[in-house]
């Protein structure tokens, strides 16, 4: 079965074991690189559009989170009238077994899955595997991790801390184990790794009749589900099966069928820095003779409300979950996204896990300081979040929190990462420059930290040049 | 109280800071543009389409029997599903076998999986992001049948192409379910190198019919 982030050490201590690991730091800084040079040149062909499409998306989000309720029931409305059923999820154990239910119904043990941070956030499999129920992820990254019995570290890529050798040898050693086996002399090439996965899963997509999945938007007036993906598993898993269970956080509504034309424009580019995914999916309630003949739809709140009724936290639940900032953001380029201790890393797990959690752990606690407050996350975010703005927001109730060290915290976070806290301030100030929404004095505890530290020059060399010539970011 | 009530109470409880008054309902701001003016339509549907290394030949409109027949020849595609309201005489000049779908008669999935691919038009072409819509129409075909061959061939007429993805959107059906297309398929899951072919067809063949003007 899958890991499971329960019992992680809390951020500075997961984030200096990470730092120390040079073929994560490899691997990571590589994938992330890429893929940011990638989105910046399909933003950049956008022109002066993309901030009036960015200013839309967060415009749309922030007004449905305004008037939730109705667009929940709504929602509920339109995929019931297109035939679909809507089932409510208050919390995780709820959801699970919704869907637990849902599946035994149909008689069947086996289910496929494509990727969906929801049913994650939830620990579903485990949930599945309790009632004899096997789910197999279907995504490949996915089934990187599952067969690895590894943790996501990332939102899109969820492999990306792991190597073609090791994904080689993942598969060599265990797929036989969940079912058909991967060819001898299986060689490192993508291709060939590709090619293993289009095997092992072949007949299982063409048997399986029940699938679960989750959904990047969920349109009110319309009751259409809408799914992104690159490889055909989600077209597969959406299609094939008799039965389809979309497990669904209350987040991810949009209003109207025509706020696709701002959203199937910011997601792909911002995501995976292409004009457009491969393969989008849509479908409302049941279409007679093609598809599932039974859908279920699953609304999640498990926190989500209590996210909602932070009016400076709020702006978290627009994210559409393209990880834009994760790959933009120096502190998850040196950490790796297992530090974190969520299902959501990067900078939007730093404020999303611990609204979610309510933080309620050292964990928690530790988040909203594994971050330099640089902003490069709020610039690159397809919805405008001000994630800084949050982090700050939730630094000032650590630290009012009863008997809770704000500096040491703030420090042994800062320190894990940058190795000095020289370093920190040199991130922060230089990077704060750049931006004007980041306050340079922040109040609460942290503003007492940076009240009292003479902040250096801003060095003429860019950060990452700096990290570069004292050999830590190569290799 | 059930969830459902129990959420929508939270919901509600939740946003006691909005206004009563706040409309709930909110004109689309627009503002943003229909496309972005990157050059003619149909060259720039062509450079997309290629870009993602789908195989793209632009053929005159008296000619699609014959280019659907050589495409095919050159795949070595001789058992060909096609959707029932496909027009027969694009099949004309092949000689490949038709297994024929309908929603009443599907092709059982074990022969999907067997054929050599698919042919079939599409409802909706986007050039600026070499994006091919299909939305299940009679020459489309259930969801299933372009998704299990190995091999797509789906021809797009001049008129299907529009520039950009907001003027897609207004013209597709959302009660129909829709498949967005864009190359064949693909992973960037192993230390993001693009890979072309996982569990969709790994071959995209589109002919792309020249207005006849
Ligand atoms: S916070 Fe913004 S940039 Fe980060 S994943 Fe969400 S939408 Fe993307």
């Amino acid at each position: 079965m899958s890991g499971t982030f329960l019992g992680m050490p809390p951020f500075p201590e997961a984030a200096r074991d990470a730092v120390n690991d040079s073929r994560l730091r490899h691997n990571l800084r590589k994938a992330t690189h890429t893929i940011r040079d990638r989105r910046a040149a399909v933003v950049d062909e956008m022109g002066a559009d993309w901030q009036r499409l960015r200013a839309e998306g967060a415009a749309v989000k922030e007004h449905t989170l305004r008037h939730l309720d109705r667009y929940l029931e709504q929602l509920e409305e339109s995929v019931e009238r297109a035939g679909g059923r809507v089932h409510w999820a208050s919390d995780a154990a709820e959801a699970n077994a919704i869907v637990t239910d849902l599946v035994k119904a149909t008689g069947e043990t086996d289910v496929v899955k494509v990727k969906s941070m929801a049913t994650q956030e939830i620990e579903l499999n485990d949930a599945l595997a309790r009632a004899g129920i096997t789910a197999y992820e279907t995504d490949l990254a996915e089934l990187i991790v599952q067969l690895g019995e590894d943790l996501p570290s990332h939102i899109l890529v969820p492999a990306i801390h792991l190597g073609r050798a090791q994904i080689r040898e993942i598969f060599l050693e265990q797929m036989a184990e969940w079912g058909v086996p991967a060819p001898p002399g299986l060689t490192d090439d993508p291709r060939a790794l590709a090619e293993a996965a289009r095997v092992h899963l072949r007949e299982r997509f063409l048997r399986t009749r029940t699938a679960i999945s989750g959904a990047n938007f969920a349109v009110a007036d319309t009751g259409t589900l809408v799914v992104l993906e690159s490889e055909g598993n989600g077209r597969m898993c959406l299609t094939l099966p008799q039965t389809l269970i979309s497990v669904v956080g209350i987040e991810k509504i949009v209003p109207t069928w025509s706020d696709l034309e701002v959203f199937m424009q910011l997601l792909p580019r911002s995501s995976t820095g292409e004009r457009m995914n491969p393969y989008t999916s849509t479908w409302t309630g049941v279409t007679p003779g093609d598809g599932p003949q039974e859908f279920h739809l699953v609304l999640l709140d498990n926190g989500r409300t209590d996210v909602l009724a932070d009016t400076v936290g709020r702006q978290a639940l627009r994210c559409i979950r393209c990880s834009a900032c994760l790959n933009t953001c120096p502190v998850y380029e040196r950490t790796g996204g297992h530090s974190y201790g969520s299902v959501y890393p990067g900078p939007i797990g730093a404020i999303l896990t611990p609204q979610l959690h309510g933080m309620s752990s050292e964990v928690d606690e530790a988040l909203p300081y594994a971050s330099s407050l640089c902003g490069a996350c709020y610039e690159v975010c397809p919805v405008a979040i001000d994630i800084p703005e949050v982090l700050v927001h939730l630094r000032e109730e650590v630290a009012a929190s009863p008997g809770h060290a704000g500096e040491r915290a703030l420090m042994a976070g800062a320190e894990a990462v940058l190795s000095s806290p020289r370093a920190l301030d040199a991130v922060q100030r230089a990077a704060g420059l750049g931006r004007g929404a980041v306050p340079r004095h922040l109040p609460g505890m942290a503003g007492a930290w940076t009240d009292t530290r003479d902040i250096p020059e801003v060095p003429a060399e860019s950060f990452r040049q700096w990290w570069n010539k004292r050999g830590k970011g190569n290799q | 109280m059930s969830s459902r009530e129990r959420i929508l109470a939270r919901v509600r409880r939740a946003l006691a800071d909005v206004p009563a008054d706040e409309p709930p309902v909110r004109d689309s701001g627009g503002g943003f543009a229909d496309s972005h003016g990157v050059g003619p339509t149909l060259e720039v549907l062509e450079d997309r389409l290629t870009d993602y290394r789908a195989l793209v030949r632009r053929v005159a409109a008296d000619r699609i029997a014959e280019e659907v027949a050589a495409s095919l020849e050159r795949r070595g595609a001789s058992r060909v599903v096609v959707p029932a309201g496909l027009p027969r005489e694009w099949l004309s000049a092949s000689s490949a076998a038709w297994l024929t779908d309908t929603a009443e008669e599907p092709v059982p999935l074990g022969d999907l999986d067997g054929a050599d691919g698919v042919v079939t038009a599409c409802a909706v072409a986007v050039a600026e992001t070499g994006t091919i819509v299909l939305d299940g129409g009679p020459d489309q075909g259930r969801r299933a049948i372009t998704l299990v061959p190995d091999y797509h061939l789906c021809v797009v007429r001049a008129d299907q192409v529009v520039d950009g993805v907001p003027q897609a959107v207004r013209l597709l059906d959302p009660a129909r379910p829709l498949t967005w297309i864009s190359g064949p398929s693909a992973t960037s899951d192993i230390e993001l190198d693009r890979v072309e072919g996982v569990h969709g067809p790994r071959t995209l063949e589109v002919l792309l019919v020249e207005p006849t003007s």
